[in-house]
């Protein structure tokens, strides 16, 4: 879902540069001398796991591919903010050495793939896990339903910003985008749920870290 | 303190990104779910090229191999990204830890 330069207008690029700026600038200050011993090697990792698995695009319908965001991950793993920090890191690294995301369109990326999915994830996993009695099921379904979300409302917020940009109109984009999406987004919930069992089954104390 | 020596929780994880980048040959080519929609929709000739080029499209230009050529893109991002993530989490350190 990396918006390239050019999809968007000069406006749409410089509001979501302000917001994407703004947010990191307000996700230093309160992540500020808040990382222990276990976030700092784990906000690395997740980093470079985001980064390694949104490189493996998987095949959805009709010859198209989607790949993992990573942001609900991020979020539920070591909080909104830092998920924020996480997913800046990865979006601007794509845009600046690999091309991936456009350089004006950088804001904008990172506000729909890492302040947006990350706050929603966040608290919708937070609000869903415990609903359940089991404590694992609570979690794999909370993380899986939470990513699931966090991939349809980051392709509607990418939707609205064409819309404006003048680049398609919201009534083609939105559908397009948000059901596109929606399929992508199961495999989203399936390696976001997959992972953190494989967190729980082998450091589950890393599940804590995020009420810090 | 001998602990030190023990293979920590982390390079373990740090292993799996990396073996994550080695597979990274195996991803689908389709376009993602945007490209999709713009090629549908008529927009993805509004698309601009970048401004400027380093290892555009995953690969590492001078390797003539495609797969490892993505490999090693593979490799150098997700450890660019660890250095970057580990490094700005030791600035965010909370007191008294080292």
């Amino acid at each position: 879902m990396h918006i390239p330069d050019g999809f968007i207008s000069t406006p749409v690029a410089a509001a979501g540069i302000a917001m994407a700026a703004g947010s990191v600038a307000y996700a230093v200050k309160a992540t500020n001398k808040k990382m222990g011993e276990k976030q700092i090697p784990l906000m690395g990792v997740l980093a470079a796991f985001i980064f390694a698995a949104q490189m493996l695009n998987f095949p959805v319908a009709g010859g198209t591919s989607g790949h993992l965001i990573g942001a609900a991950l991020a979020a539920i793993l070591l909080g909104p903010w830092a998920g924020v920090l996480i997913m800046a890191c990865v979006l601007i690294v794509q845009s600046l050495i690999f091309q991936d995301g456009g350089l004006l369109a950088l804001g904008a990326n990172v506000a729909n793939m890492g302040v947006v999915p990350c706050f929603i994830g966040y608290y919708l996993y937070r609000g869903i896990a415990p609903l359940f009695r089991k404590r694992k099921l609570g979690m794999m379904v909370g993380s899986g339903v939470a990513a699931w979300f966090t991939v349809v409302i980051a392709s509607g917020a990418c939707a609205v910003e064409l819309a404006i940009s003048g680049t398609v109109p919201l009534g083609i984009a939105l559908p397009a985008m948000a059901g596109m999406h929606a399929i992508i987004g199961i495999g989203e919930g399936l390696i976001t749920a997959a992972v953190l069992s494989l967190v729980l089954a082998t450091r589950a104390d890393l599940l804590e870290l995020q009420k810090a | 303190m001998k602990s030190e020596m023990k293979f920590k929780w982390w390079y373990g994880a740090l292993i799996l990104a990396l073996l994550l980048a080695i597979s990274s040959p195996l991803a689908s080519s389709s376009p993602d779910g945007l490209e999709r929609v713009a090629e549908d929709k008529g927009f993805i000739g509004a698309a601009l090229e970048p401004f400027f080029k380093i290892l555009p499209d995953y690969v590492i230009p001078c390797v003539t191999n495609e797969a490892l050529a993505t490999i090693l893109a593979g490799i150098v991002g997700t450890l660019i990204l660890f250095g970057i993530g580990y490094g700005l989490a030791r600035l965010l350190r909370a007191k008294g830890e080292a």
